[in-house]
């Protein structure tokens, strides 16, 4: 068995005081043994909820359907019981803002411990060891794990929560929006540690965030979502410097290149909003903000279309959906 | 061929990792704990010292509680009214420091005997007192939905009905003992507690080291014993020093009603007996004034000391 995880089909819904709302809306994803897959969109379209999903973190009155298989196993009909143990020995979450995500009266060593502890891996003596070994493999002294989180800067705390994520050695690490609210240079530290913890360790991960060049550098493939669907996914490097669908374009068009006289001036976006999930347009769900949309967009909804090797992309445009589409008129 | 000696600061693989600051595994774990233990008090008192405050406020209650150690061991007798010779009601003399009262006893020997009463009343009625409202407050924030209604009703109860009037209820049902005060007062002196921690376990409750925990793979009961309770300590602790300050001002108030136990004098049983006396009338202020001032010196020491502490025992507001 080589993939470590597998979405199959999943719909996530948001149980609300107006009804249901619907975050995902059918997801197919898989990460292999080894593998980085990126996971990017704008905010509201679907990333965290899929990572909240895996360990089964969203509100109670939350309805998931589909499956999602962890190392061979339904994560969605675990008991309770069975569902604490795979948590963090399955899979470990990188949490977005590490500057909330650590208790702010302990110890940041005893706060890696907590996970090691918790399932009892080892005793407290050894989890001492470990916690100060893991510091060192995220570039932290193994004194710091005497300090209290204040005590260290934004940086080093995202480090701290990368040591804590690596603690139980997990099949999957989702980074969730790792490297927001750190600065530019600070990102760039943490990224290429995770490059290289991830190399040397052969883990497996699921890369959230919405800036797309961080994926490129990071990750093997790419996923793009919009409005709780994947509308693109294949090699990294492909989707971003040849994107099949208008969506993924706008993406990697909004990152100007310094010195390009084409940017020159002219920042190129997108405009208008990402669709409000309770009221998704209908057909595609891209085809308001569609520089390319016609006029089947708003009535067909594509489906992911095979477009190129191991690509691909939900869009009327790609040469297979013409293709079927001429098959039945 | 001979191997080249090795310099130091050569390969860097051969030299030895250094050995970690604390050297684990050369001492058992029980030992680590009570040096890093050793470590925080000593820390903790530098920083206590440096507040004023604080220092005033100890040193009223090292004095006080010196006094009622002195109670308990010398046992100065001489509160029985059959073995006095004193005046009575005489003003503050050489021989009896604090005056006499109307049966001709020291004061000062009644103030002495009281310490120790109101003390323990004081620190007993608190911990049960504020034992109640952190569990109330905490099961209530941490669970939420019916059972948070449910104990939120409860308070409100507690809340609503004034405090005295319970008191004397209970306290016509319990009995007149010692004992009985100190759980008179510690249940009727915790929904003030319980809701002042239901709201910072609330705004605990939500925050991402929780949803961290949760996804770690933690009980509730690890999250409420790691994360909730050390969090909400702060509010619980700065609340038992109040409480302990009421607490004492609730015997009093008791005992000054006749609710109180008349075979153990304390600095409440003393104002009632002087009211009832008519010492205001009288003009024997030292008899009404030694105890007054006791419990309020008592009350204000406590009240000091939590501030203090409050400003130490939160990690953020120590200094870096």
């Amino acid at each position: 068995m080589n993939d470590v995880l597998r979405l199959d089909d999943v719909h996530i819904t948001y149980h609300t005081s107006t009804g249901g709302v619907p975050a995902v809306r059918g997801v197919d994803m898989t990460v292999r043994k080894g593998e980085v897959v990126g996971l990017a969109g704008e905010s509201g379209c679907g990333k965290s909820t899929i990572a909240g999903a895996i360990l089964r973190l969203l509100p109670s009155k939350t309805k998931i359907e589909g499956t999602i298989t962890l190392d061979g196993e339904n994560v969605l009909e675990m008991k309770p019981g069975r569902l604490r143990a795979v948590r963090w020995t399955g899979a470990s979450i990188i949490f977005q803002g590490a500057m909330h995500a650590l208790n702010p009266v302990k110890r940041v060593g005893d706060q890696i411990a907590e996970a090691i502890v918790v399932h009892q891996q080892s005793a407290e003596k050894e989890a001492r060891v470990r916690v100060g070994s893991l510091l060192e493999q995220v570039g932290l002294p193994s004194r710091r794990m005497r300090d209290y989180p204040h005590e260290l800067s934004g940086g080093q705390k995202q480090r701290v929560m990368i040591a804590m994520a690596l603690a139980c050695s997990p099949s999957l690490v989702i980074a969730d929006e790792p490297t927001t609210a750190l600065d530019v240079m600070v990102q760039a530290q943490v990224l290429r540690l995770m490059k290289e913890l991830q190399r040397e360790l052969g883990l497996s991960m699921i890369f959230i965030t919405h800036d797309l060049s961080v994926l490129v550098e990071t990750s093997d493939r790419l996923a793009i979502m919009y409005a709780g669907k994947i509308v693109e996914e294949g090699p990294a490097d492909k989707v971003f410097h040849s994107p099949q669908h208008p969506y993924t374009e706008a993406l990697a068009a909004a990152f100007p290149e310094i010195g390009d006289d084409r940017f020159r001036g002219k920042p190129l976006g997108l405009g208008g909003d990402p669709p409000d999930p309770a009221d998704v347009p209908s057909g595609c769900s891209f085809h308001p903000r569609c520089p390319k949309a016609f006029e089947d967009c708003p009535t067909i909804e594509p489906d992911l279309y095979p477009a190129g090797e191991g690509r691909r992309a939900a869009c009327l445009l790609v040469p297979a959906a013409k293709e079927r589409a001429g098959a039945h008129p | 061929m001979q191997a080249p000696p090795l310099r130091p600061g050569g390969d860097p693989q051969l030299i030895a990792p250094e050995p970690p600051e604390s050297l684990p595994e050369l001492r058992s774990p029980r030992r680590i704990r009570w040096t890093r233990r050793r470590i925080a008090l000593k820390r903790f008192w530098r920083q206590y010292r440096r507040s004023k405050m604080g220092m005033i406020g100890l040193a009223i209650l090292i004095f006080f509680i010196g006094m009622a150690i002195f109670a308990v061991v010398a046992d100065p007798s001489g509160a029985d009214p059959s073995k006095t010779s004193g005046p009575v009601l005489s003003p503050p003399s050489r021989e009896y420091p604090l005056g006499t009262d109307n049966f001709g006893l020291s004061v000062l020997t009644l103030v002495i005997q009281g310490s120790k009463i109101s003390l323990l009343v004081g620190l007993t009625a608190s911990v049960i007192s504020m034992s109640i409202g952190a569990t109330v407050g905490i099961v209530a924030g941490y669970r939420g939905g019916a059972i948070d209604t449910f104990l939120m009703r409860i308070t409100d109860f507690g809340l609503v009905i004034p405090w005295l009037v319970l008191a004397i209820v209970l306290a016509s049902i319990i009995g007149q003992s010692l004992g009985a005060i100190i759980l008179v007062i510690g249940v009727t002196s915790w929904p003030a507690t319980a809701r002042l921690v239901r709201a910072q376990v609330l705004s605990i409750r939500e925050r991402p080291y929780i949803e961290r925990a949760r996804a770690l793979g933690a009980s509730n009961r690890h999250m409420i014993w790691h994360h909730v309770l050390p969090n909400s300590m702060p509010v619980i602790f700065a609340n038992t020093i109040l409480t302990i300050a009421i607490a004492i001002l609730s015997e009093a108030a008791l005992t000054f009603l006749g609710l109180g136990d008349p075979t153990n004098p304390s600095w409440g049983s003393m104002l009632d007996a002087a009211t009832e006396a008519g010492a205001t009338t009288l003009g024997a202020w030292w008899w009404i004034g030694a105890p007054g001032v006791c419990i309020t010196l008592v009350v204000l020491a406590f009240t000091m000391c939590g501030f203090a502490m409050d400003e130490i025992i939160n990690p953020k507001l120590r200094d870096r």
